[in-house]
């Protein structure tokens, strides 16, 4: 579904990503692991079109999207869950979701992508004409996923969902991503929750400073010596 | 019958209120590309002197009628805007702010030096070729703008620059073209002040392009902030308050602009979000009739 080949990013002189590649396939969860700073956002907005990328190539559905602007990107199915939730903090829930949904052509779609959203979260629906600044975090996070998908993307790019979150959020947050999978969507998570992300993946990539040092089944990762010392903390 | 009513008006009282109303466009012009989209713009007195001296000049060598005169000054206001606005509104926060203050600066060094706009003597604006007399076209300028901006506030378009507005990357994120509404928004804003500038010029009959200096873009900024960015009762609040407080507190002679100053220091202490910040008056007004339940937030139509 998505497979990127080779991808550089700079900022100025400074080389975030160094010809990283990988694949994602249809319905899979795809994790992104690393320290702070190896270039897992990075990728995730180069995808998303935000970030310019200095050489490679990102295919989406068989099609080259490589530095097409974000909201074209958008429009082909592709959404991003920005990192630290950024959710329109002035606009009531209910309006935020309108948002997310702005691609979309008719109030009836909308209509349903709401609904839908408050079915998969119901915490939002008691809340929808709340200012979404009021919410709590693992609220917010909840939000920005819901508005990401109000867009009914084929594929969610979620940058660090559990950032900043308690560890029952932090596990409420990894059974939403498990549910919104098996609807059929695919994912590409980034996370510095080694544990969790590789408790939900299919499959999962290493990076360190820029490049992809370890790729595999997530289980199998999970069980790498070096994987287990460096990010799971034993 | 109008036009009795307007001559029972004291000509004095009449000359600040169509000085209000003048003031009221700007604001709403300014107030869409500062207050609903967040982008801090330092040189809308730019767009006003080209509007004034569009119109003027349309005034000076064609016999447009002043209906026409109005659409055409705004209408090469607001492509200015967009030629300028496309390169610099890729840029945020001070460097925006900097960037529309050199233009602004660039604008009237051009307009000071140009044959055809007199230099530094700046023009004499023959009267409006118009059956209204001036005070009526201004009111019904600052009806068409106060209709125009809320429109776009609550439209699909307004949604926009509002998530511009709070948080530009998540805009982005939902698929929103953040250049594109930028330099729209900045279009409309320009056109606005384009048609005020040139009810200006035809209202005061002389115009040079000293008068439209930093000073006078402050003075904007000051009457959208002070009335609450993004609102638009307040824009025409802030507008009104800012246009008549020299008028009102000429008694005080030369201490006037000391009060002036204090004024708005209270106010951003006491108020820091504006006059009508965060009031959302149109609930308002309708939880006073009896219309709605009291709510945080207004029930939005389609769902």
């Amino acid at each position: 579904m998505l497979v990127v080949e080779n991808l550089s990013v700079s900022y100025g002189a400074i080389r975030a990503l160094r010809g990283v590649s990988f694949h994602v396939g249809g319905g899979e969860i795809v994790a992104l692991i690393g320290a702070n700073g190896a270039g897992k956002s990075t990728i995730l907005n180069t995808i998303s079109g935000i970030v310019r990328p200095l050489g490679g190539s990102i295919g989406y559905e068989g099609e080259e999207i490589t530095r097409q602007p974000p909201h074209r990107i958008v429009a082909r199915g592709v959404c991003q869950v920005p990192e630290g939730r950024r959710v329109f903090g002035r606009m009531s829930v209910q309006e935020n979701l309108e948002m997310g949904g702005y691609t979309l052509a008719g109030g009836k779609e909308l209509a349903r992508g709401i609904e839908r959203a408050f079915a998969l979260f119901p915490l939002l629906a008691e809340r929808r004409r709340q200012a979404a600044r009021t919410l709590s975090g693992g609220e917010q996070q909840m939000l920005a996923i819901a508005r990401a998908l109000m867009s009914s993307p084929r594929l969610l790019l979620l940058d660090e969902p559990s950032m900043g979150l308690a560890p029952l959020l932090v596990e409420r947050i990894f059974e939403i991503i498990a549910a919104i999978s098996r609807d059929g969507t695919t994912i590409l998570l980034v996370e510095q929750n080694a544990s969790m992300a590789l408790a939900v993946a299919h499959r999962a990539y290493v990076l360190e400073s820029g490049e992809v040092v370890l790729s595999g089944a997530a289980g199998e990762l999970a069980r790498n010596p070096e994987v287990r010392r460096a990010y799971l903390g034993e | 019958m109008l036009e009795g009513l307007i001559n029972s008006i004291d000509p004095y009282i009449l000359q600040i209120l169509v000085n209000i109303g003048i003031a009221v466009i700007l604001a709403l012009g300014l107030n869409v590309i500062t207050g609903m989209t967040g982008q801090l713009a330092l040189g809308h007195a730019a767009f006003m002197s080209i509007g004034a001296f569009s119109g003027a000049l349309l005034s000076l060598k064609t016999g447009v009628p002043f209906s026409i005169n109005l659409l055409l000054s705004g209408t090469v206001t607001a492509a200015a805007a967009a030629v300028i606005g496309w390169p610099i509104l890729r840029l945020t926060g001070d460097y925006l702010a900097i960037c529309t203050l050199a233009f602004a600066e660039i604008v009237k060094v051009c307009l000071l030096n140009l044959e055809i706009t007199n230099k530094a003597l700046g023009l004499s604006v023959p009267p409006p070729r118009s059956p209204l007399p001036m005070p009526l076209t201004v009111l019904i300028c600052v009806c068409l703008a106060i209709v125009a901006s809320a429109f776009i506030a609550n439209s699909r378009f307004g949604r926009a620059l509002t998530a511009i507005r709070d948080d530009e990357i998540a805009a982005e994120s939902m698929g929103i073209n953040c250049a594109r509404y930028k330099v729209q928004s900045f279009a409309i804003s320009a056109f606005m002040a384009g048609v005020g500038g040139s009810l200006y010029a035809h209202f005061l009959g002389y115009i040079n392009p000293s008068d439209f200096g930093f000073h006078k873009s402050v003075d904007m900024l000051c009457m959208v902030v002070l009335g609450g960015l993004g609102s638009i009762p307040g824009a025409l609040l802030g507008a009104a308050l800012l246009s008549a407080a020299p008028e009102f507190l000429r008694f005080m002679a030369q201490y006037r602009m000391l009060v002036y100053g204090a004024l708005l220091v209270s106010l951003m202490v006491f108020r820091p979000n504006g006059l009508l910040g965060g009031v959302d008056s149109a609930a308002m007004l309708l939880r006073k009739l009896g219309l709605r339940r009291r709510c945080a937030l207004p029930p939005r139509e389609g769902s």
